[in-house]
């Protein structure tokens, strides 16, 4: 038997036996498969106005109805549906960018790093609120997607300094001084000697982005940043303060989608540091 | 009083099984005693002197007995172990420069150890810089973080660390490998000093360089998989070393005044046995000169052929009888 | 074959790069065809600076390296690739010279893919077989197999054994031994001199100084990035001139001697000369005079032994 297949394979053990790593995948998924077979459990409109106001979790409306009358269930479902979206797209934006800036900073430092590391400093700088708000007078519509982009571009230093610092700690290495001496030029050694051990720290920085997208999403659409014809779960909240779910102690309709933001961003936390163990053999308990 | 260790037994717990890492160690160090503990990578040195003072996982105790002073040592137990720790028994681990904490002065991580151990620091103060002046470290020390001063320094502030509670057994795992030839000396009489000075009464002294050993160590101790191979007094050892390994080992030493054309070395065919399941009989015999039957099937004990020369090999055994 | 001409390294340190550290300082030596020159120094010296400039890892500030007459800091594109078919490397850690993701034997491909595009594989095959024999490695036992499943001595000497399929005829050896076991040691040693008796010259690069006396007929002694000393191993060795030689040889261990009485110092004797002899603070013949406030050069004592001390003739007597 050689040695790749049971590498994989002892991959697969640690990470199935790592007690984090399954709890936070498990609350993940349940959440991502609820946002996926949800819509199938309603047939409610989101802003459809579909039964009595102010009404508690009940046997049709089973998350309770809004001030409005809306159903909270479908609400929720399909709010769902919008973060995990915005993870993925504005995670997975920030993530490419960062891991590009990185990358190249990281490997060729002098003066290409000296000017990436300016741009990333510039733009953790600037105030993502304020340029958010401008945008939101020019755009008045604005999607799931334009939010996405948005926090992909602006997310992605934290990522960038990440993969520089890991980049620079592996170019120094023996290996690498060996495939210079050996002929091979600089791209290609990037590629084909520093990328590939670098893989688990890009899947763990993928996540961490993803966690994050998802939180700043829902903080931005909970001050009213967000997407304009959709749902989303920091909305929902946003929407309940601002038509006085609290004093009417419509728990209904805040507390899930809170909860459920807390829960699969604390899970995505947790199932990082979960691989973090099986990655690194030294963290590993047997 | 001494330090006597009887069949001490620390397997490695891994995946595919128990790493027999050490598998039965006996032997006896006195007081004023500097003992030279050698042998290659894997052989279990390390083992020996991490289980005598901080057991923990992977590791696990298997079997055996250490006392030191007439006092059973309650290896297994972490907990019972800190009584020990740092004033009976005391530790300059490898790499121990790179142990400080960087972000802390040196002379505020002492007070914090010394804290932690409940001394005062103010009253071991004067000793400390006593300590400090013997191995020719400034009192400003104190007063730096650890990346201002060089490797040898460093060594240097740990050794001082390590033995200021005056511990009955210190064990010094290959603090000077990495170091300078110039430190390196300097460092191997400093330990010879405190032994001198009865800093500490009985030191361990581990690495794969023997020739230091010849130069500080009252005997010396070599390892070969887990196992004991031979303990005798050093000039013994040098030079008239009865177990195959040993001889091998010894003569595979490059020292000033051999060349390769006058005289060509050789080393020792094979690599060491896996521990994960090691062969049956002795451990040496597949690379050993002089191996035969009863190599295979039979352990060889470690038993005392002269007076202080222990050695584990059935041909010296036959030899002696 | 080799020559170096008043090499050069300075680094900037410190905050926006003000202050700057001389790592080589000015060193020239030359090693001729089929010959095992040993640098020995502590760390610190320089020496593995010296050996990364010479295989092109490290730039040069200032000073020419010449090999076989071309000026390799013009070198580049292919020019620069037939020089590693010449000249290759051998790093201190085995293990680290590895990708530890990929099988070992993925550095022989990559000499075939850089190099040798053209030969099949079933001539390639024989020519990392007998590759192999060359350094005393089993090709069944070693091929096919992951870093961590080699011993450091098995992976040293895959290293030799890459080196001599591109024909190497200058290797940098930058303290290959130091973290192999006594025993696989002087196997790796050996081979070493039998390859310099077909023709191959080596820069043995060392801390260890009875290392360096066994295979090497030259040996030069750096300290702070200069050339204190430099002659036959037998000079160096028996009649050291330059002070901090003499210490090191004293502070050897050795199997046959006890360490003699030579005080090893360890605070610093005087306070140190901006430009005056690097060896100045320790030294224990040194003084204010003009001699050592300017750094002294390199004077032939003896036939093709050198020393840079403006006092070695007193050293001499003392010792």
């Amino acid at each position: 038997m050689t040695k790749p297949k049971k590498r994989i394979n002892e991959f697969l053990y640690f990470a199935l036996k790592n007690k984090r790593l399954r709890v936070g995948l498990s609350v993940v998924l349940f959440f991502l498969i609820l946002a996926f077979i949800g819509p199938l459990l309603t047939h409610y409109q989101w802003d459809a106005y579909v039964g009595p106001a102010y009404h508690p979790p009940s046997y049709e409306y089973w998350f309770g109805t809004t001030t409005f009358g809306q159903d909270v269930f479908t609400q929720f479902i399909l709010g769902l549906k919008a973060s995990f979206l915005v993870g993925i797209i504005g995670g997975g934006i920030g993530t490419l960018i960062g891991v590009l800036v990185g990358f190249t900073a990281g490997y060729h430092g002098g003066m290409i790093d000296e000017f990436l590391n300016m741009l990333t400093n510039i733009v953790i700088v600037i105030p993502t609120l304020a340029i958010l708000l401008i945008i939101s007078v020019y755009l008045k519509v604005r999607g799931v997607l334009i939010e996405s982009i948005f926090i992909g571009f602006t997310a992605w230093p934290w990522a960038a300094r990440a993969i520089r610092a890991q980049t620079f700690s592996l170019r120094s290495r023996d290996f690498v001084d060996l495939a210079r001496i050996s002929g091979i030029k600089p791209l290609k050694i990037m590629f084909t000697e520093i990328a590939p051990n670098m893989m688990s720290y890009l899947l763990m920085t993928f996540i961490l982005q993803f966690g994050g997208a998802i939180l700043i999403a829902a903080t931005l659409d909970f001050i009213g940043l967000g997407p304009t014809n959709a749902i989303s779960l920091g909305l929902m909240m946003n929407l309940a303060v601002l038509w006085g779910a609290l004093p009417l102690g419509m728990w209904w309709w805040f507390i899930p989608p809170g909860v459920a933001i807390a829960a699969i961003v604390g899970a995505l936390y947790l199932t990082n540091v979960g691989l973090d163990e099986v990655f690194n053999p030294k963290l590993r308990k047997l | 009083m001494s330090l006597k260790v009887k069949n001490l037994k620390v397997y490695y717990q891994t995946l595919k099984g128990d790493v027999k890492a050490l598998d039965g160690a006996t032997f006896t160090i006195g007081d004023g005693e500097i003992m030279g503990l050698a042998g290659e990578s894997g052989c279990g040195k390390s083992t020996l002197s991490n289980s005598l003072i901080l057991l923990k996982p992977p590791m696990r105790f298997v079997g055996g007995r250490a006392e030191l002073d007439n006092e059973e040592l309650p290896i297994w137990d972490m907990e019972k172990m800190n009584n020990f720790r740092f004033k009976k028994i005391s530790t300059i681990p490898q790499y121990a420069m790179n142990a400080m904490n960087p972000i802390r002065k040196i002379g505020k991580m002492v007070s914090e150890i010394l804290k932690y151990r409940k001394v005062d620091f103010k009253s071991t103060l004067p000793e400390l810089k006593r300590r400090l002046d013997l191995v020719e470290l400034s009192h400003d020390v104190l007063n730096m973080y650890p990346l201002e001063l060089s490797g040898g320094m460093k060594q240097r502030m740990v050794m001082v660390l390590s033995t200021l509670m005056n511990p009955s057994l210190l064990m010094a795992d290959e603090i000077t490998s990495a170091l300078d030839v110039s430190t390196q000396k300097a460092v191997a009489k400093m330990l010879v000093e405190f032994r001198d000075r009865e800093f500490v009464k009985k030191l361990m002294v581990i690495t794969h360089d023997i020739s230091i050993l010849y130069q500080i160590a009252d005997s010396i101790m070599i390892m070969y998989a887990g196992k004991l191979a031979e303990k005798a007094p050093t000039s013994v050892i040098i030079n008239s070393p009865r177990h195959p390994y040993t001889k091998l080992l010894i003569s595979s030493l490059p020292d000033i005044g051999v060349k390769y054309s006058q005289k060509k070395l050789t080393g020792i065919p094979g690599k060491p046995p896996l521990l994960l399941d090691p062969p049956t009989g002795c451990r040496f015999r597949e690379r050993c000169p002089v191996a035969f039957k009863k190599c295979l099937n039979e352990e060889p004990p470690f038993m005392e052929i002269k007076k202080g020369h222990f050695i584990a090999c059935w041909k010296e055994f036959e030899k002696n009888a | 074959m080799l020559e170096l001409d008043k090499i050069s390294k300075v680094y900037k340190t410190g905050t926006f790069g003000g202050k700057e550290l001389l790592a080589v300082n000015k060193v020239s030596f030359d090693v001729k065809d089929g010959e095992v020159i040993s640098l020995i120094g502590e760390s610190g010296s320089g020496k593995s600076t010296i050996g990364k400039m010479i295989l092109g890892l490290i730039s040069i500030t200032s000073g020419t390296i010449r090999f076989n007459g071309v000026d390799i800091a013009t070198l580049k594109g292919c020019a620069l690739k037939d020089y590693y078919r010449n000249v290759q490397g051998v790093f201190q850690d085995p293990f680290s010279s590895y990708n530890p993701i990929f099988k070992a034997d993925r550095i022989f491909r990559i000499i075939r893919e850089e190099f040798f595009p053209e030969i099949k594989i079933g001539e390639w095959s024989k020519k990392i077989d007998s590759s192999l024999r060359a350094v005393g490695l089993n090709p069944n036992e070693v091929l096919n197999k992951f870093p961590h499943q080699l011993s450091g001595g098995q992976l040293q000497r895959f290293l030799i054994a890459r080196a001599l399929l591109l024909d190497v005829q200058f290797l940098v050896a930058d303290e290959i031994i130091s973290m192999l076991d006594a025993s696989t040691r002087v196997d790796v040693l050996n081979l070493l001199a039998e390859l310099k008796s077909r023709g191959l010259s080596i820069l043995f690069i060392t801390h260890d100084l009875s290392l360096g006396y066994y295979i090497s007929e030259r040996a030069m002694i750096l300290y702070r990035g200069g050339v204190v000393e430099m002659g036959s191993t037998e000079q160096v060795y028996y009649h050291p001139l330059h002070p901090y030689t003499k210490m090191l040889i004293a502070s050897v261990p050795r199997l046959d001697k006890k360490w003699e009485e030579v005080e090893v110092k360890l605070k610093a004797k005087h306070s140190k000369l901006p430009t005056g002899c690097v060896y100045y603070e320790r030294c224990l013949f040194a003084d204010k005079d003009k001699d050592c406030a300017k750094r002294p050069p390199l004077i032939e004592a003896e036939s093709g032994h050198f020393v840079a001390c403006s006092h070695y003739m007193e050293v001499n007597e003392s010792f």
